[in-house]
């Protein structure tokens, strides 16, 4: 059998028989009672679908900062630099304003 | 005198639901009858048609006026379909039974003589609808729209929200996939 040509046929035989387009009575009335039947927004409900939402970037947050104190701490040499440079920067300050006096 | 489709929406916009009416009485044939291409329960149908309507409310500020509003209202309704066939897609397996004497009858004419087999033949239409609710969803969307409803592939890109590739892509599958049903069935048949 022709596979291809049967896959014609039948596409050819969807197109000569297109869906009904009748509507049910009365669709419309149902569609507006509907609308106008829907509850008022429950703020709670909203409050929580968006702090849910916010909580997986959140945790994506805490863990990149978690990883970069962690990597950061351990170039301990680079961090006593820091610390002794801050420390003579103080101390200038100081030794400068007694030197005035 | 009447409102124009565009003094329509911008009273739905500014609080009056009841404007909506119009729009829902005037655009229900075509929803229903895109509705009925996926689904084949009446009550499924409607199911389809109501959830396009109320998306079309909720989502009336998106609606730019740059297209007609049709045309927005129909990818709503086709992204809705696709939607429901998703939803469906675990049925699909089960939705074939066993084909009926007509279109036994009608595959017996077509593989004697593919001529003398009718394309206005009910069997063909109840074969064709069997084939369809085989394929995957994104299959059944594609072939629909671009074989049987004829739309241009960049229609369908902007109805689907797919890129023009995907659709192409999507159709060769769909193609192949609706071969491989129709071997399916001949194997039965015939071996």
């Amino acid at each position: 059998m022709n596979l291809e040509a049967l896959r014609h046929k039948l596409l050819s035989a969807a197109r000569a028989h297109p869906p009904a387009d009748h509507v049910p009575y009365a669709f419309e009335k149902r569609i507006l009672a509907r609308l106008n039947s829907r509850p008022a927004p429950d703020l709670g409900a909203l409050w929580a679908r968006a702090l849910w939402r916010a909580a997986a970037p959140c945790v994506a947050v805490s863990l990149l900062l978690g990883a970069w104190t962690l990597f950061t701490a351990q170039d301990s040499v680079a961090g006593e630099e820091l610390s002794q440079d801050f420390e003579q920067a103080m101390l200038a300050v100081v030794g400068a304003s007694e030197e005035t006096w | 005198m009447e409102r124009t489709e565009a003094e329509l929406i911008a009273a739905v916009l500014q609080g009056d639901a009841a404007s909506f009416e119009p729009l829902v009485q005037k655009y229900s044939p075509r929803v229903f009858a895109t509705a009925r291409r996926y689904a084949r329960r009446e009550s499924e149908v409607e199911d389809i048609a109501q959830e396009v309507w109320l998306k079309a409310y909720h989502k009336l500020s998106s609606f730019r006026g740059d297209a007609p509003f049709e045309h927005w209202l129909m990818k709503l309704a086709v992204r809705t379909c696709y939607d429901f066939l998703r939803a469906h897609q675990r049925n699909r397996e089960a939705a074939f039974s066993e084909l009926s004497e007509a279109e036994d009858d009608w595959l017996d004419r077509f593989a004697a003589q593919p001529e003398s087999a009718s394309a206005d033949a009910d069997a063909a239409k109840l074969l064709v609808e069997k084939v369809l609710a085989q394929l995957p969803p994104p299959a059944r969307l594609v072939i629909t729209l671009l074989e049987i409803e004829e739309r241009s592939v960049k229609e369908i890109s902007e109805l689907t929200g797919w890129s023009v590739p995907l659709v192409k892509v999507r159709a060769f599958r769909a193609r192949a996939e609706m071969r491989k049903i129709l071997a399916r069935i001949a194997r039965d048949k015939y071996l």
